[in-house]
C-alpha cells in the first residue's frame, strides 16, 4: 500500500515521514566509499533486502554485511582494478514491491549482481524479472527447493541439506531414536513444502501416517496454548516423539515459551528447528531452551580461525562485540566471494559470461572444508545439528561426514522425481527429466 | 592395549563412515546407524570411567547411568561437573575436573597443573541430559528433605529407567511420608513397567498397570500405551493396558474441555487488555487510531529499558521490574498519547479517514523509531521467577503468565470503570462524549478533557505492552499483531461500551480456542472473520449497542 498522500495528511506530517526516511536512508550511502584505490567506472551490486516491515528483523543484517563485504574487497583494491558501489534498497517486506525494486536494480541502475531476498515468496516475486531481464540473483537463505532457475544461485540449503539430515539425527540412537513427529510449520510455501517432503521420507523410513502430525499456524502467530498442549498429548503415546519445526523466525518466540511454561524440555520431547540461528536466540530468554535442535550450514560457535576472522571483522564492522552471526551470513559470504571469483576468471560483469563461469568454482567455508557452486546453480554444503545452550549459541553435536550436494528437485515428491537442473553447456535446462530424457522448460 | 584397541575401532569407524558419505548422502542415516551401534556395545574395558572420555553421546549416558547406580558418591560429582562443562579430556582419554585453581585427575583425585591447550570439555547432548537428570533424581531418593523426595520420584515417573527399579524398591520401603510414598509407588511401577516382561511376572505387572490407571495423567498415558502395543507382553497385560488407556483417555477428555475453555479465557483476556485502551480512543471519543497497537509496542519497549535501568541500579529487584514497569508504562505511554492527540489527532476530529491515514502514517513513523533505536531484531525481556511454570487445578494446566495476565486485564477494566464512573474527569469524558457543545457551555474544558481521555487509552495500551512482554516477542512489529483483533473486539462488542469491549474479547478468545483444536489454527481465524462479518451484517452496532438519546444516529 502507497503510504505517501500529501493531499489528506497535513504538511508537518509529510515533512516529518519524509525527513525520517531520508534519514533511515542516509546512513546506509557513503558508507560503501573506499579509500579510493581502485579507479574507474564503479561496479554495482544490488542489496535487495528489507530494511522495514516484518522482514526487517532478519534481512538488515544481510545488507550490512554485503556492504562489508563490499568494503572489504574494495580495501583489497576492487574488481577488475574498478571499485565496487553498493546500490541499497528498500522493498519494505512488500512481495510485489520486490519485483518492482528488482526491474529498478537491473533496468535503471544497471547493477552487476543482485544479493537479496529472505522468504520464499519474494524470491517467487522476482524470478520472472530476473529471467526476463537476464540478472544475476544470490539467495542466502534455506528453501523449500523445487526450483532452478539459471539466473539464480541458491546459496542457502535445500531441504537435503537441512531437513532430511536433521530428520536422520532425530531417528538415530543418539538423537533420541524418535518413532513419532510432529511437524510444525507457518502456513506459507517453504514450510508447506519441506513438511510434504519430511512426510513422505518418514513414510520411506517405515514411520506410519498416523504417526505424523502436521500442523499450520498463521503468520505471527502468538498465542500457542492449545497447540501446544495438543502436541503433549500426541507425544505422551507410548512411542518416543520429536517435533520438527518450520515456523518463521519471529513466531519461535512465543512458542518456545509456551513449551517451557507447559513444562516440556527438550529431553522431553526435543524440537528441531530449521529457522532459528543466533540471531533469532539474541532476542530470547534462553534457559527454557537449553538442548533443543537446530539444523544449519554454518554455527557462529563453530572454532575454526577463518570463522573467527568473520567474527571479528562483523565486531569491528558493526561496532557492537556482542552482534550474532547467523548462516544465511555465511552463504552470502560464499555467494559474493563465489562471484568475485568468477568475474576475475572472465575478465568482466558481463552476466552470461559470469553465469556460465559460476558452475565448479569453489570457495573455503567458515566453519571448514570447501563449497562447490553446482551445474544446478546450488553449492556443497556441510551439515551441522546444533543444540541451544545457555549463552544463546549452538553446541554442534553431530555433523555430516562430507559436503553434501543441493538438490534443486526432491526425489522424495512424485512430481519431481527423476528431475534434475543442470545449467552446464551439454544440458543447459532447470528441470530435466532424467526418466524421459527431456527438457521440461519453462512452466511456472 | 585397550587404548589402542580403540582407537584401531574409532580409526575404521572413520573410515567407514567416510566412505560411506563419499558414496552419497542418501548412505548418511547408514553411517548414523553404524555409529549408533559402535556406541551401543558396552565397554569390555574394567574402567568405569572410560566411557565419558569416548567423545560418544550414548557411551557418556551409559556411564553416568551405570556409575550413578554402582558409585553414587563418586557419580554425584561426575553428573554436576557435566552439567557446567566443568569436567575436561585430553587427548589421551585421561579426564579432569575444573577446581577454583586448576584440574584434578577424576581417576587418582590428585591436583595436576596443566595448561588449557590440550584440554576441552566433555560435551552433552540431550542423551546424556536424560542420564543427568534421572541421576540427579536417584541421588534425590535418599534426601532427607521430603520435597526433593517427591520431586526426585516424579522425574523418575516420567523418565522410567528399568535398572533403577531395585534402588525405588528400597527408598519405598523405607519411606514414611505417606504422599512421597504414594510417589515412590507410581515410580516403581513406571520402572518396572518399562523392564521386559520376560524378566517379572504377569501378576505384577497387572499390579503395576491398575497403579498407574488410578494415579493417570499422560506420564501413565504414554507407558501404557507402550504396554499396549508391545508385541513382547502377554494378551491379559495387553488387555489390561487398552483398558487402563481408554479409562485415562476418558478422563483426560473430560479435562481437556475445561483445559480449553481456561486457554480461551486466557487469550480473551489478552484481547481485552489490548482492546480496553482502544475502547476509549476508538469507542468512546470515535477515533480511528490505528497508531493503538505500536502504543502498546512502545509500553513493551517501556517494560525493557526499565527492566534494564533497574538491572544496572539495584539487580536485587530484577524478579519486580515487571511491577515497577506498570505505572511507569502507563505513564510514559499516557504522555505520548497527549502529545499525539495534541500534536496530530485535534487538528483531524470529525474526518474520520484523513485521521485513518494520519494515525497509520504515525504507526509506520514509530515503528521505524523504534527500530533505529533498539534495532530490528528481538529485544530480551526475562521472565521473573514467579510467572515462569505452570500448576495442575485438578486435570486443568495453569500457566502462571496467563493467570496473572488473566488477573491484570479484569483489574485494568475494574479501575477503568472506576474511573469513568466515580471520578470527576471520567464523569466530564462521558459528557463530552454525549453532547460536545452542551458539555463546552455547561463550563467543561473539552479541549483537555479530549487530550486526557486520549492519554488514557494511550496509557492502557502501555500496560497492554507491559503484558506482552509475557507472551510474545518484543520486536517493533509487535503492534501490528494486534492492531486487527482489537479493533474487531471492540466494534464485535459494541462501540462505546465497556462491558461490549469485554464480551466481544471473551467471545472471539473463546471462538478462537474452542475452535482451533479442531479445525485447525488457520482455519479458526477464518472461520472466527467470517462469523464476525456475518454478526456485524445483521447487528451493525455488535453485541452490545449504546442506547438512548445521547447516541448519534
Amino acid at each position: 500500500m502507497p503510504v505517501s498522500m500529501p493531499s489528506l495528511t497535513r504538511r508537518d506530517f509529510a515533512r516529518i515521514a519524509l525527513f525520517s526516511s531520508m534519514a533511515a536512508m542516509g546512513g546506509i550511502i557513503g558508507s560503501g566509499k573506499a579509500f579510493a584505490e581502485p579507479k574507474g567506472e564503479p561496479i554495482k551490486i544490488g542489496i535487495l533486502h528489507s530494511l522495514s516491515g516484518t522482514m526487517a528483523i532478519s534481512e538488515t543484517t544481510l545488507k550490512n554485511l554485503m556492504l562489508m563485504l563490499i568494503d572489504q574487497q574494495n580495501k583489497k583494491g576492487g574488481l577488475l582494478g574498478r571499485p565496487l558501489q553498493p546500490v541499497v534498497v528498500d522493498p519494505a517486506s512488500n512481495w510485489p514491491m520486490f519485483a518492482e525494486k528488482a526491474r529498478q536494480l537491473l533496468s535503471m541502475d544497471k547493477v552487476s549482481a543482485v544479493f537479496g531476498c529472505w522468504t520464499s515468496v519474494s524470491r517467487k516475486s522476482v524470478l520472472p524479472v530476473f529471467e526476463e531481464l537476464n540478472g544475476i540473483l544470490f539467495y542466502p537463505v534455506q528453501y523449500e527447493g523445487q526450483e532452478c532457475s539459471r539466473n539464480i544461485f541458491y546459496t542457502g540449503a535445500a531441504p537435503n541439506q537441512q531437513a532430511i539430515p536433521a530428520v536422520d539425527y532425530l531417528l538415530s540412537e543418539e538423537g533420541g531414536s524418535a518413532r513419532r513427529f510432529v511437524l510444525m510449520g507457518t502456513d506459507y510455501v517453504y514450510p508447506r513444502t519441506t513438511n510434504r517432503i519430511l512426510q513422505n521420507y518418514l513414510q520411506s523410513k517405515g514411520i506410519p501416517a498416523e504417526d505424523i502430525m502436521i500442523n499450520y499456524t498463521p503468520f505471527g502467530q502468538s498465542d500457542w496454548q492449545t497447540i501446544v498442549s495438543r502436541i503433549k498429548k500426541f507425544g505422551y503415546a507410548g512411542k518416543k516423539t520429536a517435533v520438527v519445526s518450520t515456523i518463521n523466525g519471529d513466531a519461535n518466540v512465543s512458542f518456545y515459551k509456551e513449551l517451557s511454561n507447559h513444562g516440556i524440555s527438550s529431553i522431553d520431547i526435543p524440537v528441531m528447528a530449521f529457522s532459528v540461528g543466533e540471531e533469532e536466540l539474541a532476542g530470547m530468554d534462553t534457559h527454557a531452551l537449553v538442548g533443543q535442535l537446530a539444523a544449519w550450514n554454518y554455527f557462529e560457535s563453530i572454532d575454526t580461525p577463518k570463522n573467527k576472522a568473520f567474527i571479528q571483522d562483523w565486531h569491528r564492522f558493526s561496532h557492537n562485540p556482542k552482534r550474532t552471526t547467523n548462516d544465511p551470513m555465511e552463504a552470502h559470504y560464499i555467494g559474493f566471494n563465489m562471484w568475485v571469483q568468477a568475474v576475475n576468471k572472465v575478465g568482466t560483469t558481463d552476466h552470461d559470461k559470469v553465469i556460465d563461469a559460476m558452475i565448479g568454482i569453489r570457495q573455503a567455508n567458515l566453519t571448514g572444508g570447501v563449497a562447490t557452486m553446482l551445474p544446478n546453480h546450488h553449492i556443497t554444503k556441510p551439515v551441522y545439528i546444533g543444540e541451544i545452550q545457555k549463552d544463546g549459541q549452538f553446541n554442534t553435536v553431530w555433523q555430516t561426514p562430507e559436503p553434501i550436494a543441493g538438490q534443486a528437485w526432491s526425489p522424495w515428491v512424485p512430481e519431481s522425481k527423476g528431475l534434475i537442473g543442470d545449467w552446464s553447456a551439454a544440458v543447459h535446462c532447470g528441470n530435466y527429466n532424467t526418466l524421459t530424457h527431456t527438457c521440461i522448460g519453462h512452466k511456472s | 592395549m585397550n587404548q589402542s584397541a580403540k582407537s584401531l575401532f574409532l580409526a575404521m569407524f572413520l573410515v567407514f563412515s567416510l566412505a560411506y558419505g563419499a558414496t552419497g548422502y542418501a548412505k548418511i542415516q547408514k553411517a548414523i546407524a553404524e555409529n549408533a551401534i559402535t556406541t551401543s556395545s558396552p565397554d569390555s574395558s574394567g574402567d568405569p570411567l572410560s566411557g565419558l572420555a569416548s567423545g560418544q553421546f550414548n557411551q557418556i549416558a551409559e556411564t553416568v547411568s551405570a556409575l550413578a547406580l554402582s558409585d553414587p558418591d563418586r557419580a554425584k560429582s561426575i553428573v554436576s561437573a557435566l552439567q557446567t562443562n566443568a569436567l575436561y579430556q585430553d587427548s589421551r582419554h585421561g579426564l579432569y575436573l575444573e577446581k577454583e585453581n586448576g584440574y584434578a585427575d577424576i581417576r587418582s583425585g590428585q591436583k595436576i597443573s596443566l595448561t588449557d591447550d590440550g584440554l576441552k570439555p566433555v560435551r552433552i547432548n540431550n542423551k546424556v541430559r536424560l542420564a543427568l537428570v534421572t541421576s540427579t533424581a536417584l541421588f534425590g531418593l535418599s534426601s532427607p528433605n521430603a520435597a526433593t523426595r517427591l520431586q526426585s520420584a516424579d522425574t523418575l515417573y516420567s523418565h522410567a529407567i528399568p535398572a533403577f527399579t531395585p534402588k525405588i524398591s528400597a527408598a519405598l520401603a523405607q519411606e514414611k511420608d505417606q504422599k512421597v510414598k504414594l510417589a515412590f509407588e507410581k515410580a516403581q511401577a513406571a520402572a518396572f513397567l518399562s523392564e521386559t516382561p520376560l524378566a517379572t511376572g504377569d501378576n505384577a505387572r497387572l499390579k503395576a498397570i491398575a497403579i498407574l490407571k488410578k494415579s493417570g495423567g499422560l506420564d501413565a498415558h504414554n507407558i501404557l500405551c507402550r504396554i499396549a502395543a508391545s508385541s513382547l507382553e502377554s494378551q491379559s497385560v495387553k488387555q489390561s493396558a487398552k483398558k487402563a488407556v481408554s479409562s485415562i483417555e476418558f478422563r483426560l477428555g473430560f479435562w481437556d474441555l475445561l483445559q480449553n475453555a481456561f486457554y480461551g479465557l486466557s487469550y480473551g483476556s489478552v484481547l481485552l487488555l489490548a482492546a480496553t485502551g482502544l475502547a476509549i480512543t476508538f469507542g468512546i471519543m470515535g477515533v480511528i487510531n490505528m497508531a493503538h497497537g505500536e502504543l502498546i509496542m512502545i509500553g513493551a519497549y517501556v517494560t525493557y529499558l526499565v527492566q534494564q535501568s533497574i538491572h544496572t541500579v539495584f539487580p536485587a529487584l530484577d524478579p519486580f521490574a515487571l511491577v515497577v514497569a506498570v505505572p511507569v508504562a502507563f505513564l510514559a505511554c499516557g504522555a505520548l498519547g497527549v502529545l499525539i492527540e495534541r500534536g496530530l489527532i485535534r487538528f483531524l476530529y470529525g474526518r474520520p479517514l484523513e485521521t485513518l491515514l494520519a494515525t497509520w502514517g504515525l504507526s509506520l513513523i514509530l515503528q521505524q523509531a523504534i527500530r533505529s533505536l533498539f534495532g530490528a531484531t528481538n529485544i530480551e525481556i526475562t521472565t521473573p521467577y514467579w510467572l515462569a511454570g505452570s500448576f495442575m487445578l485438578g486435570g486443568i494446566e495453569i500457566t502462571l503468565n496467563r493467570l496473572v495476565i488473566f488477573l491484570f486485564a479484569f483489574a485494568v477494566l475494574g479501575a477503568l470503570m472506576m474511573t469513568l464512573r466515580r471520578t470527576s474527569i471520567g464523569l466530564e469524558m462521558r459528557a463530552v462524549t454525549q453532547n460536545r457543545r452542551m458539555s463546552a457551555l455547561m463550563g467543561v474544558r473539552t479541549p483537555r478533557v479530549d487530550a486526557l481521555a486520549f492519554g488514557l487509552g494511550s496509557g492502557i495500551a502501555g500496560l497492554a505492552g507491559v503484558a506482552a512482554t509475557q507472551i510474545d516477542n518484543i520486536s517493533p512489529n509487535l503492534g501490528q499483531n494486534y492492531i486487527i483483533d482489537s479493533f474487531m473486539a471492540v466494534v464485535f462488542g459494541g462501540v462505546g461500551n465497556l462491558w461490549g469491549t469485554f464480551a466481544g474479547a471473551m467471545t472471539l478468545g473463546m471462538g478462537d480456542k474452542v475452535l482451533e483444536p479442531s479445525i485447525g489454527a488457520v482455519s479458526a481465524k477464518i472461520a472466527i472473520l467470517v462469523l464476525v462479518i456475518v454478526y456485524i451484517q445483521r447487528h451493525p452496532r455488535g453485541m452490545f449497542p449504546l442506547r438512548g438519546r445521547g447516541v448519534e444516529s
